[in-house]
């Protein structure tokens, strides 16, 4: 529903700005539609086949190679053959839930994905409550997890469901703790002044020591918000035969699918965003020479390498390690991460007022 | 009939209603015949409670062969073949088992190049065995890397045996009165490179898993079973080892060319999985170090001393030995009539049919993920079980 | 078919001296008799109404602690009309190795459960029973557990019919 808003809101700006009727804003607003379809589908057949070729490299193998040059068209023909896939629904399934469980988890991630800075002028929503927002959505995917499971009526997708539910509502809490953090070095909740609070430094080398925990505790909370390995317990193959997907199929699997990989694209955007500077290049006071060299290279490509690293970093992450047990996933969090993300919240605090900057704020 | 007999719907009928609306019903799932974590087709019906273990049932037949009733109606060497498809990872112990009984039996020596040859394919197959179960452990606590790391280094040894015996799984190597063929020329060489080679990739093993935190949460004090237990239910090989019981045939009723080598056994002292994890790293340690004492020694001699030819009828009676697979004891109870040239009954005593058992002691009050650890640091081979 | 009970007479691997462990069964109370047919290792034979008392010494007897049932199986004899019940005793201390044999009724086969003294004996039981139809006195959990439970007939007995068997061809003379 918000996820029309948002479109709607796009089409009515285009339309007042270019003067057009009521069908001209219906142009633009499928305009949009399709517009974020295609780059939604684009980017997480990219993120796939990242994915796998860099498990491959991980695994001392290929990975795909067949399908055009080094099988660069694989995952195009992986997302036709899902498309055309028979779509299942098991006799005894809730099928309305069946239906809303994997649109409620894509609709969550478009909300987030809109939110992104790529460049000051490749931003399509900045909303003055950004980091908030972001917050509020990615709750709002656990729901659809939740619901699959629920509405498969299959033990073992009820099993991964209330993992999910369990898992997802206690990591937000880290999560969100560490958006806190960030908020409270930037000033500001609005996602493009975040980064320009950032134009003289990074947040994470002029936090002190507050940020780079912050930013730890982000990425891992935010990978078992992904559900990606090691946390990746609802799905957890090899326990729960795919735990709350186990009985989707095609298109409906599809869509847990683009949303797992977008969500790792914007999990990943938001740590690059709040604590490595966003499309920020990278600066050093007084080398006037070195920090004009880097403003020549352009903000997206800063934001896109940023963001790069981390997933790599998260990949790298998953093709390592073994899962972690459901108890010991739920120790982790409530004795470790949260003491962890409460102090450091308290330490920002008293940073930010005092005033112990290693380097000049402006504003 | 003096015991009621019972169907599994008896037994997983779930408990009666709770007391209270605030106790927890404990229900039932079915996992396997086709689960990822299974390895073929077994199946256990579990009782849970939230999360947590209340009862393991084994369930199985879904790869029951009637072995000992095809072997009825089998020579001696056409049973050999056969054992190949029970524990196809312990192809040629199997085979061995065979082979050795019916040598005791018909009172047939061999000669030092046999038993050396056996020896050092048996630990040869040993050392592929657990590598491949090393992967097969990471890939079902959740890390996938390894489980391709694990069938890339057993390759090297399966070229061994390509190469030399003609297969890759079921060899039917080891005869009665010897072995299918001669050593292939390359061997020694292609053995010696293969056993540098795993001894590095060992080391990588340790660093990639054995090291890890997360390996090390969900191993410790995961599926504890006591050695009276171990013995009690009838567990043998890694499992027992592990359990502190230095039981090791190899060791203990030394056959092949076992006496004449040095090497450990290797023994935990917990019982747990992370003990049977070390307990097999270890003995692919130990078993390249059998290797590396017995592949510059092998003396000359021939290789089959039974005509091929030949008609073997074993004299009457119930013949019992047994050896020590990369699983546990493997026995065969071996009944003749002393007038055919087809055993009158022959019986596998699979060690993973027994094994498996342990697992409903080891699983009670663990969580669903413990239960998967713990199927596979049993390294359960699902045909051997069913036969 | 040979006569299982009654030992060939040029039987060659008869031993002379006797094993001390089986010596000294014999002149317990328990009716065992020394089983020349178990090739090396050592055997006896004992009746139905005495093998459980005789397997609870063996295991519980300190000098002896067979603490580990290693097999259990059975060993169909029509021409006897007899099924013999065989358990592989195993003491992981001393390193001795027993094997008992117990000739049951064919017709009505029925022993007592050993799982009180080791439990693996719960399985290895069912798969007898399974396959040969002996049922256990008292037994936990007496089920098939190879086969179907609805499925009729014991497919190791050897006068074992279904529709789907094959018949091994005459041997060529």
């Amino acid at each position: 529903m918000s996820a029309a808003i948002v479109l709607l809101t796009l089409a009515e700006r285009a339309a007042a700005s270019l003067e057009v009727g009521i069908w001209g804003t219906a142009a633009w607003l499928a305009v949009a539609i399709v517009a974020a379809i295609g780059s939604m589908s684009l980017l997480g057949m990219a993120l796939v086949l990242i994915e796998r070729k860099v498990a491959a490299r991980f695994q001392s193998r290929l990975g795909p190679m067949r399908v055009g040059p080094h099988g660069l068209f694989q995952t195009v023909a992986d997302s036709i053959k899902l498309l055309i896939k028979e779509d299942i629904i098991p006799e005894q399934a809730d099928r309305i839930l069946f239906f809303l469980a994997p649109t409620f988890s894509l609709i969550a991630t478009l909300l987030a994905l809109v939110i992104v800075p790529v460049s000051p002028t490749l931003h399509l929503v900045d909303l003055n409550i950004g980091v908030v927002f972001f917050a509020a959505v990615s709750g709002f995917g656990v729901l659809g997890i939740l619901l699959g499971g629920w509405s498969s009526n299959n033990k073992w997708s009820l099993l991964g469901a209330m993992r999910a539910g369990a898992q997802f509502i206690s990591y937000e809490l880290s999560l969100t703790l560490c958006l806190i953090v960030a908020v409270l070095f930037a000033g500001s909740l609005q996602l493009s002044e975040v980064v320009a609070s950032q134009a003289d430094g990074w947040w994470i080398w002029r936090g002190h020591v507050v940020t780079i925990v912050a930013f730890v505790v982000f990425i891992i909370a935010s990978t078992a918000e992904l559900n990606r390995p090691p946390f990746d317990l609802p799905e957890a193959e090899s326990e729960l035969t795919g735990g709350f997907h186990t009985e989707f199929s095609g298109l409906r699997f599809a869509f847990f699918f683009l949303a797992e990989f977008i969500n790792m694209f914007v999990a990943s955007a938001l740590a690059a965003t709040l604590f490595l500077g966003g499309w920020m290049p990278f600066q050093v006071g007084g080398w006037d020479t070195f920090n004009s060299v880097m403003a020549i290279i352009p903000g997206p490509i800063w934001f896109a390498g940023k963001v790069a690293v981390i997933i790599f970093i998260s990949m790298w992450v998953r093709w390592t390690f073994p899962r972690l047990r459901v108890d010991q996933l739920m120790r982790l969090e409530w004795k470790f991460l949260l003491p962890i993300g409460i102090a450091n919240v308290l330490i920002a605090a008293v940073i930010i007022l005092s005033g112990l900057y290693f380097f000049p704020v402006g504003n | 009939m003096t015991a009621p007999i019972r169907t599994l719907d008896d037994r997983i009928r779930p408990s009666d209603t709770p007391d209270s609306p605030l106790d927890t019903q404990e229900y039932f799932i079915n996992m396997g015949p086709q689960h990822p974590a299974t390895h073929g087709v077994l199946r256990l019906m579990l009782k849970l409670d939230g999360e947590t273990i209340r009862e393991v049932i084994p369930v199985l037949g879904y790869i029951h062969r009637g072995i000992e009733k095809m072997g009825e109606a089998m020579t001696y060497r056409q049973f050999v073949h056969l054992t190949d498809r029970i524990d196809y990872l312990s192809a040629l112990v199997n085979n061995w088992v065979v082979a050795r009984g019916v040598e005791v039996a018909t009172g047939t020596e061999t000669n030092d190049r046999i038993e050396y040859i056996r020896t050092i394919f048996a630990e040869i197959e040993r050392i592929q065995s657990h590598m491949l179960w090393w992967g097969v452990l990471g890939m079902d606590l959740g890390a996938f890397t390894p489980f391709l790391y694990g069938f890339r280094d057993r390759e090297t040894l399966t070229d061994i045996f390509e190469e030399t015996i003609g297969c890759r799984l079921t060899m039917n190597y080891i005869q009665p009165g010897g072995v299918m063929h001669d050593l292939h020329p390359n061997f020694v060489k292609r053995t010696k490179a293969a056993l540098a080679y795993s001894k590095s990739k060992l080391h990588e093993y340790e660093e990639l898993l054995s090291g890890n935190v997360i390996l090390q949460e969900r191993t410790r004090d995961v599926g504890i079973l006591s050695a009276e237990d171990a013995v009690a239910l009838g567990v043998t090989g890694p499992p027992l080892r592990a359990s502190g019981v230095a039981y090791d045939l190899r060791k203990v009723e030394p056959y092949g060319v076992y006496d004449r080598v040095d090497f450990r056994t290797a023994v935990g002292s917990v019982g747990d999985c992370w003990d049977r994890y070390w307990v097999r790293v270890e003995e692919m340690r130990q078993s390249i170090h059998i290797v590396e004492q017995l592949i510059d020694n092998i003396p000359e001699g021939k290789t089959m001393l039974m005509k091929p030819a030949k008609k073997i009828v074993i004299p009457e009676g119930v013949y019992y030995n047994q050896m020590e697979t990369a699983r546990g004891i493997l026995g065969m109870v071996l009944v003749s009539d002393g007038t055919s040239d087809k055993p009158y009954r022959i019986h596998l005593r699979s060690p993973n049919f027994n094994n498996l058992w342990a697992l409903d002691a080891m699983s009670r009050g663990g969580r669903l993920g413990d239960l998967v650890a713990n199927v596979s640091s049993l390294d359960l081979v699902v045909p051997d079980i069913d036969r | 078919m040979t006569d299982a009970d009654v030992p060939s007479p040029d039987e060659p691997a008869e031993p002379t001296p006797r094993n001390p462990l089986i010596e000294a069964l014999i002149a317990s109370s328990y009716g065992v008799t020394d089983d020349p047919l178990s090739g090396s290792n050592p055997g006896v034979r004992v009746p139905v109404e005495n093998l459980y008392d005789l397997l609870a010494h063996l295991r519980s007897e300190p000098s002896l602690a067979f603490n580990c049932l290693l097999s259990h199986t059975a060993v169909d004899r029509p021409a006897d009309g007899t099924i013999e019940l065989l358990y592989v005793l195993q003491s992981l201390s001393t390193g001795q190795r027993l094997l008992v044999t117990c000739p049951v009724n064919r017709d009505n086969a029925s022993a007592p459960t050993v799982c009180g003294l080791w439990p693996i004996a719960e399985w290895q039981e069912r798969e007898v029973f399974d396959l040969f139809g002996v049922t256990y006195e008292k037994h936990p959990d007496l089920r098939r557990v190879f086969l179907d439970d609805d499925w009729r007939g014991y497919p190791l007995r050897k006068d074992y019919q279904d529709d789907f068997m094959l018949t091994p061809d005459e041997p060529k003379q």
